[in-house]
């Protein structure tokens, strides 16, 4: 899969220095909304939906490790989701509630899960790894759908947010704020430690020319089998979150549609920045969020009958904006950034 | 009683089977000869299905419905590729990936917002209605008969347009090798357009025929699309003769699978433990099908080879 080489990561580029103030920015405006909530008086409404689009940046940044720099495109990083989620909620069940528990079961999960379907789906290549991604997530989602005792098909409520050493610190939104904010930096970090080690430059060059990595003496399976497993596991924890800010659990977390907008937000955000994926997933968000009044408000010229049609059927939007910037914006919202800036 | 409800649910595989063939040859086509991979080809099973509803309403006859939707579901599938797919041809199997699944997101509410949320259903054709006695204590639905007889009957059609006839054999070649196809004269767009106007209809007709014993409705080409790319996989993409055989399969795993996984996890476990996990594997066993051939057989059970 040799072919994503035209999507330069844009740490790579000439304009590499400008672009360090973006990821300042974007945590900067993180770190700041929960005052700016506390003042606008709909604090609630705020900090669950900005805690939604930090949950999904730290899966759409996971998911860029091996989309961006891996050119592995995984049809079925929404299963992660699920077991990070699931573990959560089972545990939970059970009267396990702690998180100091959940989460580290989680990531084990995440990871033997990741290590046994990689290590299958890395043998395939181009579309057959997107198929066998795409039924191993499958697989788990009729997994979940068939778990009577866990609810099912209708999924699973938790009796309350994770415990953390005992104290329901959690139980506060600002708290879980924080929590997922701190894991989003702490992603963030790792992330951006791994991409920029030797590790990360092996796993860019399987991307670039998988057959001169062979011959250079790497053995790209090993590598790309090792990315899988830390994003996988990186997914798994916004899966435990996502839990935990639903406070509900059920396999629509792992839908394939749900693989699709993962995607869809890493590219939209622009591939291989890491902090693109974050932009890409507070764009997509915020646009399902407001898109309904947007377009309320757009279409005053149609009839109430249409409009109220259009504005009921809002995800219609959604399709043709995806095609155009599949068609005309390549690099999504950071290279639009970067083209602004080249003028 | 047990031979009856296992020919019963036999035949159901096959015609399950037979309907994913319909949605999987245009599939493997697109994707064998132009090295495209179309998610939105579940969407136009479910155009087709819409399309066959609204005629049939509006002329008050199933027959008359067919006959419109088809050629309607054609164009239809020639104008998205004109309109977005042939832009796409070109480009990696992510962006491919993408707008396709834009295109899902777009007709999958576009529908809702033409006829509404709520399904629709189509009235079984009155010739076809009713069941036959097959064998002793056999009843089947004429309707599900006629399925599986349209199904063979294209699958035969396919295996003589792709096998003997010139289209068939660009089709082949472009399928093995596209660009020494165009180099030796033949206009290769244009083949293209053609494998994927009839890859639509063909879907169209899937969703056409299946109208009538499923309800009509938003994102019901979601979930057969997944096993229409199941079926292509596992077959070798490209091969129609592989999507065939495997869409039978997968067909037949899946619909027995559903039935007679508890009953066979009795003989191992306790009642309720046997229904609880057959329930569970049940509906995996495809995956798990699909993905122990692709560990064995990394490009499917029979490669177009290049």
């Amino acid at each position: 899969m040799t072919e994503l080489t035209h999507m330069r990561p844009a740490s790579m580029s000439s304009a590499a220095a400008r672009f360090d103030l973006v990821p300042f920015a974007i945590f900067a405006a993180f770190a700041a909304a929960p005052f700016l909530a506390s003042a606008s008086g709909a604090e609630g409404y705020v900090l669950s939906l900005l805690t939604r689009v930090m949950i999904f940046g730290i899966a759409a940044m996971s998911l860029d490790l091996i989309l961006g720099y891996g050119a592995l495109v995984s049809f079925g990083h929404a299963a992660f989701f699920g077991i990070g989620a699931y573990a959560v909620g089972i545990l939970a069940s059970h009267g396990i509630e702690d998180a100091l528990v959940q989460v580290p079961v989680a990531l084990a999960a995440s990871a033997f899960f990741a290590a046994v379907t990689g290590a299958i789906s890395l043998r395939t290549k181009g579309v057959y790894f997107i198929m066998i991604t795409l039924a191993f997530a499958q697989m788990l989602y009729f997994l979940a759908s068939s778990l009577a005792a866990y609810g099912g098909d209708d999924g699973l409520t938790l009796p309350a947010r994770s415990l953390v050493a005992g104290s329901g610190l959690l139980e506060s939104d600002y708290a879980l704020y924080g929590t997922t904010l701190a894991c989003l930096l702490g992603a963030y970090i790792l992330l951006r430690a791994v991409v920029a080690s030797r590790f990360g430059r092996v796993l860019r060059g399987t991307k670039e020319n998988i057959t001169r990595m062979e011959a250079i003496g790497f053995q790209p399976f090993s590598f790309q089998l090792a990315a899988y497993v830390i994003s996988g596991m990186i997914a798994g924890l916004a899966g435990c979150l996502l839990a935990n800010q639903a406070e509900f659990v059920s396999p629509a977390f792992m839908t394939w549609q749900r693989s699709g907008e993962l995607i869809f937000m890493v590219v939209l955000g622009g591939l291989g920045s890491l902090h693109g994926a974050i932009v890409g997933a507070a764009a997509f968000l915020l646009l399902e969020e407001f898109l309904p009044e947007i377009l309320h408000a757009a279409s005053f010229f149609l009839s109430d009958d249409l409009r109220w049609r259009l504005t009921e059927n809002w995800q219609m939007v959604f399709g043709p904006i995806l095609i155009l910037i599949v068609l005309f914006a390549r690099g999504g919202i950071m290279g639009l950034l970067r083209r602004g800036h080249h003028g | 009683m047990t031979a009856t409800f296992f020919a019963i649910q036999a035949l159901n595989g096959l015609q399950f089977g037979l309907i994913l063939f319909l949605i999987a040859a245009g599939l493997t086509l697109v994707f064998g000869v132009m090295d495209f991979i179309n998610l939105a080809h579940g969407v136009q099973y479910m155009v087709g299905a819409y399309l066959v509803a609204a005629f049939s309403a509006w002329t008050g006859s199933f027959g008359w419905g067919l006959l419109l939707a088809l050629p309607t579901a054609l164009a239809f599938g020639l104008l998205l590729e004109v309109l977005i797919f042939r832009h796409l041809y070109d480009r990696d199997h992510l962006d491919q990936v993408l707008a396709t699944f834009g295109v899902i997101l777009f007709l999958n509410q576009g529908v809702k917002f033409v006829w509404g949320a709520a399904p629709l259903s189509v009235p079984v054709p009155e010739i076809l209605s009713g069941s036959v006695e097959i064998m002793d204590g056999l009843l089947y639905p004429v309707y599900r008969i006629a399925i599986i007889a349209a199904g063979l009957l294209v699958a035969a059609l396919l295996y003589v347009v792709v096998s003997h006839t010139r289209v068939g054999m660009l089709v082949r070649a472009g399928a093995t090798n596209a660009p020494m196809v165009s180099a030796l004269g033949v206009n290769i767009r244009r083949l293209f357009m053609i494998v994927f106007g009839f890859g639509a209809m063909l879907a169209g007709f899937a969703g056409a025929m299946v109208a009538p014993i499923l309800s009509v409705q938003p994102g019901m080409g979601d979930n057969i699309l997944i096993l229409a790319f199941v079926v292509i996989v596992i077959g070798g993409i490209g091969s129609i003769r592989g999507a065939f055989l495997a869409a039978l399969l997968i067909g037949l795993v899946d619909t027995l699978g559903r039935s007679f996984a508890p009953n066979l996890l009795r003989l191992v476990l306790d009642p309720s433990a046997a229904s609880q996990t057959g329930r569970a594997i049940a509906p995996m066993l495809i995956y798990i099908f699909m993905a122990a051939v692709l560990f064995f057989r990394p490009s499917g059970l029979f490669p177009v080879k290049r």
